[in-house]
């Protein structure tokens, strides 16, 4: 495989990009490819929290674009996984920080030592954004099933596409199925009409996300819950396996009153 | 339509799905475009301005819209004809 880079955006805040981006990176060093976690947010650093790596960081992305330190030795490499290394944001620096052709430079040094280089976005659609995306190759935007989360992820992809990235794939996050059967949550097949992109994953809203953030530790890790599964389901499609959408239904929308209310459209 | 939105159109509710889908369908055509309700306003005026130049129409049944497909837009005009004008007329008239 040719080492790919792939930006995780999403332009609004606040709606799972780098809880995405923990959880598909810790999944893709799982399936064995090299992989690097960068955050892209300088100045706000959270990947590292998200990652429970915040313990461990000597150097950052801004001591490597500024040629003070090398990328390896920046590179904070997990324990708990094999394969997986984040490159933290600089927390006492802001977005002036990096430039355009620094990223891009960035960028290729990844390509040579990574499989896969997964890059956290700042949310807006300003130099930070545009610089997390610049070097990157495919990307991965996150939206929730609300009004604004899915207006910005429209502005982005429409940002993304005129930066000619490719793919560009959507993750819809946080959905609710039993608000989405009671006609209160935009449905998966509505945001995907409305913003004409590939799907590549749902993750349905499960408290297990908070625990694991709480902890630092990514669901994909070894959680068994169904948000952990849809992420490692993410990740399987990135891979190119084709892997069916999760059935997400509560257990009241099974048996045979679900039955009754599929029949009946409800 | 399914079932549930039939039956909640017709006890006149309507569930915020909906709601939600439509307002996000006419705001994202506008955030496409890039043109505000006062633009619109100005394209109306100007395009009746120009067209009576040349024909009589019904300014007040003008339907000035967009239409959406996919992700590119298209900008739909219906604009009844209430007469051509002659020749003479149409060159006589000022710009």
């Amino acid at each position: 495989m040719d080492p790919r880079i792939i930006v995780v955006t999403s332009g609004k805040g606040g709606v799972g990009k780098t809880t995405t981006t923990a959880n598909l990176a810790v999944a893709l060093a799982k399936a064995g490819y090299k992989t690097a976690a960068v955050d892209g947010d300088i100045g706000l650093r959270n990947l590292d929290v998200v990652l429970g790596l915040e313990n461990r960081i000597v150097f950052n992305l801004v001591d490597v674009v500024e040629g003070s330190c090398k990328l390896q030795k920046a590179m904070v490499r997990d324990k708990r996984v094999e394969n997986l290394f984040l490159l933290p944001a600089a927390q006492t620096r802001t977005k002036d920080a990096v430039s355009s052709d620094q990223m891009l430079k960035l960028c290729d040094e990844l390509r040579e030592n990574f499989d896969i280089t997964l890059i956290d976005s700042p949310a807006g659609i300003e130099q930070g954004f545009r610089n997390a995306a610049i070097g990157a190759d495919e990307a991965i935007v996150v939206t929730t099933p609300e009004v604004s989360a899915v207006r910005d992820a429209d502005r982005i992809i429409g940002m993304l596409e005129s930066m000619s990235k490719s793919p560009i794939r959507l993750v819809l996050n946080r959905l609710r199925p039993a608000m989405v059967k009671s006609g209160d949550m935009i449905d998966v097949k509505d945001v995907l009409d409305i913003l004409a992109i590939d799907l590549i994953g749902v993750i349905p809203d499960d408290t297990a996300v908070v625990v694991s953030t709480n902890k630092g530790e990514p669901l994909t890790l070894g959680d068994d819950s169904t948000a952990a599964k849809a992420f490692s389901n993410v990740a399987r499609r990135i891979l190119g396996e084709e892997v069916p959408l999760l059935d997400l239904d509560s257990p009241d929308q099974k048996g045979f009153f679900g039955f009754l209310r599929k029949a009946l459209g409800l | 339509m399914n079932f549930l939105a039939r039956l909640f159109q017709m006890i006149g509710k309507e569930k915020s799905k909906e709601t939600a889908k439509k307002r996000l369908q006419l705001v994202l055509i506008h955030d496409r475009t890039d043109i505000s309700p006062e633009m619109m306003e100005n394209l109306r005026k100007d395009l009746i301005g120009v067209i009576s130049n040349y024909l009589d129409i019904e300014e007040d049944k003008i339907e000035l819209d967009f239409s959406k497909e996919e992700r590119s837009v298209a900008l739909v005009a219906n604009i009844p004809v209430k007469n051509v004008k002659r020749r003479a007329e149409r060159r006589a008239e000022p710009a």
